[in-house]
């Protein structure tokens, strides 16, 4: 039978005019100053200008502490409301700032500045103008109450690595505030017909140009890494000559699917929804293939929702406009799934990062908490609800290769570092090493810009030589974008977990 | 389902590694799960047991009715703590009798530094002496304590060589020059100096640490001098006048502890080497690269010992128990509650600071557990008015039996199978007395050690 195998591009362009609710945010724990509210319990914060400006003065009253979640009254590109207007009634001389659903004040004021965030980051570990994470978040927020400042441009130097986020111990929310902080640089400050501006359009929106490409895959292939082309990309557009651009498979994940007659195991009771993503689809199907056999291995029923990208390349270039465009067809599609009795199952774990973190962060849609709640990474999910350790200590056999395993910083950030090695680590015939726990250094599309490219590959400098030193000429990782980085820096071909899990289990 | 393992522990710092190995080592199957990157990265890597005793009695009666945060000027009276310690051993029965210390003995200590030195093996000095070391720190005070990394051997206060310490005028929490100054004000048996040099100037004055870290560990060139070549270089000058002012031969030069992350002691060598004169560091506040390199080599020995560990996702409550017995504990990964079962569980989550202890204006909890935390109903007498004084704050945590068993409001043992270590362990007073890191050891083995007891076959 085949399930939601419809229509690539769903019906998601449909206007979606849902407010959420601006007291969502629990407003009646919040005593005006004292902040106890870290990342785990905050609003999104994103409403694209069109629909904010639509009907201020119908939002709906909410209890005054509400509006102590503040602002600070300025027009932010991320929709604050902008009220200046205090109600001597209900003012409290606490609340410096006025006005607004967009806080992330109990945030800033979390942090005490130990700087766990700072040294933390790769990028101010190889590039002293990146003034770091404690300034990007916290400090520019607090900068930025004022009308008169501007975001400052280095925000763009931030890769969206989010390891800030797993080294705080006060649950600041970094990437939040970074993610916010970037939408607005590139809405009010950036020229948009800049060429840096129409690069990171074209490198954040990868899905489109994808898209295209995989309709002439070889010769996309070919045309993308043409000697002359690259040089020509690189000094016109600032994409870096020394990259090969990905290979397109012939035939898409969704055309295999499709061709495959969808799924081939039925089960009302254990059914998970995939969401593939555009790499998986466009570039390595055989990632996606190997989740269809592993989890229909064991028992479950795959659905493939229509969907678009998850976002994490336009969140990293401050595109959020075109990330909510997207989050509004893969939240429909994913909630029906989930009505279905699905769980949502990521093979990248930047994807699954995305619709767990940053979409109920950022935007408020119908729906958005729920798809947070029920998405999980791949290995994960079967760790939770299956013993695949078991099995494959019982069952599994591999074939004497050994791997180099690279933990993706997204990976990190939902505790997930460790599960590859842990999943594999009695499996005969395999052989796993961690790499160590320094980041790739591509971050996406970060090592995709010319001007990026040597402080990408000086932040990689310390896992490529970690991979060297191991015993595995093979690499693994979940991330799409880790992989290139790693064959990039070492020429080693790459794998999933997936895929090392569908050999030495089902196949 | 719950992902089940034999022993949880619960936090990734000291006390929590220390559980897990000692769990391990008695053979369980050990997994530890920790909401953030470990916090060692914070800490100044020095492993300190007891430095000092603070008194616990005011010199005369406190003032009559609730504190007021200094804001009277007749100040409390309170007497100088006992110390530097030169035998920290030998003071633990001179502390109250709730203390960690009193409570598991000093033996555990004693056991808790040996595993210690254990895992950390050459890079870490102190272990030939019960008598605590004397290390000179980023203010320019001298903190006695029981263990000091290898690279701090070389400034240890009680060696009687004439020192040079170095600052970088971009670095603005730390002056070398004042750190010389206190240095002296404190007494030492030695000539010192300090100075402010350029290097650091190479890079924007507001780069990161880790930036001076990792040009030096890669000897980058800067402006074309490699960088190790250019610090010695920008260092001899000074060192020369040091030299001049001092009268004499300068046998150690002391950096801010950021030279070289991986390879520091590579970058050590090689400034030694360079400026003739043994080269160390003084431990810093956070960022601390001796704190990371710490966090490296622990996480490396819980590796090698089997356990696992995950990091980026809170224990969030209980979810099961019967028969004063716990179950399963909730994980929250990212809006789901996962169960997580073991036979016996390890609370190493930290204190007030590290937030294994939260307190609002209505009370103090233990949010992972849900343990009893005992503390005064009257939050005005959670605090005294002396800002350095006997803060009851300071000791809050959960209480434990000798096994490190936390206990109930009635005194009885909460859960059979869950103790506590580390920092949300109450009773004493780590600020004061310069005892963190050897309560998290203490208490950790022995939670470890007995936790692995509960484990059926």
């Amino acid at each position: 039978m085949t399930r939601h195998t419809g229509n690539d591009d769903g019906n998601g362009d449909a206007e979606h005019t849902d407010q959420g609710d601006p007291s969502g945010s629990s407003p009646a724990e919040s005593e005006p100053g004292v902040p106890r509210v870290g990342r785990d319990d905050r609003p999104a914060i994103f409403v694209p200008d069109d629909t904010a400006e639509d009907d201020p003065a119908e939002r709906p009253v909410t209890d005054e502490s509400a509006e102590t979640a503040t602002d600070g009254g300025v027009d932010s590109a991320t929709g604050g409301t902008g009220s200046t207007e205090l109600d001597p009634e209900t003012y409290d001389p606490v609340d410096v700032f006025p006005g607004g659903d967009l806080d992330l004040r109990d945030g800033a004021d979390s942090c005490y500045k130990c700087t766990s965030c700072d040294t933390s980051c790769p990028v101010a570990e190889v590039d002293d103008e990146f003034p770091g994470p404690k300034f990007q978040g916290p400090e520019q927020w607090r900068l930025k109450r004022k009308d008169d400042h501007d975001i400052d441009e280095s925000i763009t130097s931030c890769s969206n690595c989010m390891r800030c986020d797993d080294a705080c111990p006060s649950s600041v929310p970094l990437s939040q505030m970074h993610n916010e902080a970037r939408g607005q640089f590139v809405e009010e400050q950036m020229e948009k017909l800049s060429v840096e501006y129409l690069r990171n359009r074209l490198l954040a929106n990868y899905r489109t140009s994808a898209r295209l490409a995989s309709m002439v895959p070889r010769v996309s292939t070919f045309a993308m890494n043409f000697g002359p082309a690259r040089w020509a990309m690189d000094k016109l557009f600032g994409i870096p000559k020394e990259r090969d651009f990905p290979e397109f498979a012939t035939q898409t994940f969704r055309e295999w699917w499709r061709e495959r007659g969808g799924a081939r195991v039925e089960n009302p009771d254990k059914r998970v929804a995939y969401f593939h993503g555009c790499y998986s689809n466009y570039n390595t199907p055989e990632v996606g293939k190997a989740m269809v056999r592993v989890y229909e291995h064991f028992g479950y029923e795959v659905m493939v929702p229509p969907q678009k990208c998850s976002g994490t390349p336009m969140f990293a270039n401050g595109m959020l406009k075109d990330a909510r465009r997207h989050a509004e067809t893969n939240v429909e599609n994913l909630v029906a799934a989930i009505g279905d009795g699905a769980d949502v199952i990521a093979s990248c774990t930047s994807c699954s990062m995305s619709l767990r973190q940053e979409y109920p962060e950022l935007f408020d849609i119908h729906g958005i908490e729920d798809v947070s709640e029920h998405t999980f990474e791949a290995l994960e999910y079967l760790r939770i609800h299956e013993d695949p350790e078991g099995e494959l200590v019982e069952h599994g056999e591999g074939d004497g290769q050994s791997f180099a395993y690279h933990a993706p910083c997204h990976a990190r950030n939902q505790g997930l570092a460790r599960q590859a090695i842990e999943t594999f680590r009695d499996v005969d015939g395999v052989a796993m090493e961690d790499v160590g726990d320094s980041c790739s250094g591509i971050s996406g599309t970060y090592g995709w810009k010319s001007e990026k490219y040597e402080k990408s590959m000086a932040i990689g400098e310390e896992m490529f030589e970690h991979m060297e030193d191991a015993e595995g000429d093979v690499g693994m990782t979940e991330c799409p974008t880790c992989a290139m980085q790693m064959e990039h820096g070492t020429g080693y071909e790459v794998r999933h977990p997936l895929q090392l899990l569908e050999n030495t289990l089902v196949a | 389902m719950a992902i089940d393992s034999e022993v949880l522990v619960v936090g990734g710092g000291l006390a929590g590694i220390t559980a897990a190995v000692s769990a391990a080592r008695e053979g369980a199957d050990v997994r530890l799960v920790s909401h953030k990157a470990s916090t060692l990265r914070q800490a100044s890597g020095l492993i300190d047991a007891l430095g000092y005793v603070p008194p616990t009695e005011p010199a005369e009666q406190l003032r009559e009715g609730p504190p007021t945060a200094g804001r009277q000027l007749d100040r409390d009276e309170w007497p100088d703590p006992e110390g530097p310690l030169a035998d920290p051993f030998g003071a633990v029965d001179r502390l109250p009798d709730d203390h960690p210390y009193r409570v598991v003995g000093a033996d555990a200590l004693r056991e808790g530094l040996a595993l210690f030195d254990d895992l950390v093996g050459d890079a870490y000095r102190g272990a030939h002496t019960d008598t605590n070391a004397l290390v000179p720190t980023f203010g320019g005070t001298v903190k006695p304590t029981a263990r000091y990394p290898v690279s701090s051997a070389a400034g240890l206060a009680s060696d009687d060589r004439p020192m040079f310490v170095v600052g970088f005028r971009s670095l603005t929490e730390y002056d070398a020059r004042a750190v010389a100054g206190r240095l002296e004000a404190a007494g030492v048996p030695f000539l010192v100096a300090g100075a402010e040099v350029e290097f650091a100037e190479a890079f924007r004055s507001d780069a990161k640490v880790t930036r001076t870290a990792k040009a030096l560990d890669h000897d980058e060139p800067i402006d074309g001098t490699p960088a190790r070549e250019a610090l010695a270089a920008a260092v001899e000058p000074h060192l020369a006048d040091a030299r001049a002012e001092l009268g004499g031969e300068v046998g150690r030069v002391g950096f801010p502890a950021f030279v070289g992350d991986d390879r520091a002691a590579e970058v050590r060598a090689e400034l030694s080497d360079r400026l003739g004169a043994d080269v160390f560091e003084i431990p810093m506040g956070p960022p601390s690269l001796p704190g990371l390199r710490l966090e490296d080599r622990l996480y490396d020995a819980l590796d090698a010992a089997g356990v696992r560990f995950e990091t980026g996702n809170p224990v969030v409550g209980v979810e099961t128990a019967a028969d004063g017995r716990m179950e399963t504990v909730a994980v929250d990964r990212n809006g789901r509650e996962v169960p997580y079962g073991a036979d016996a569980f390890v609370l190493a989550a930290g204190g007030l600071v590290g937030k294994g202890i939260d307190s609002d204006r209505g009370g103090v909890r233990e949010p992972s557990f849900g343990l009893h935390v005992p503390h005064p109903d009257d939050r005005y007498d959670w605090f005294v008015d002396d800002a350095f004084g006997d803060q009851p704050y300071a000791r809050f945590g959960v209480r434990p039996d000798g096994r490190g068993r936390p206990l109930d409001a009635e005194g009885e043992v909460e859960y059979d199978n869950v103790f506590a270590a580390g920092g949300v362990v109450g009773g004493a007073d780590v600020a004061r007395e310069k005892s963190a890191s050897g309560v998290s050891l203490a208490t950790g083995l022995v939670a470890g050690r007995n936790a692995a007891t509960e484990v059926h076959g």
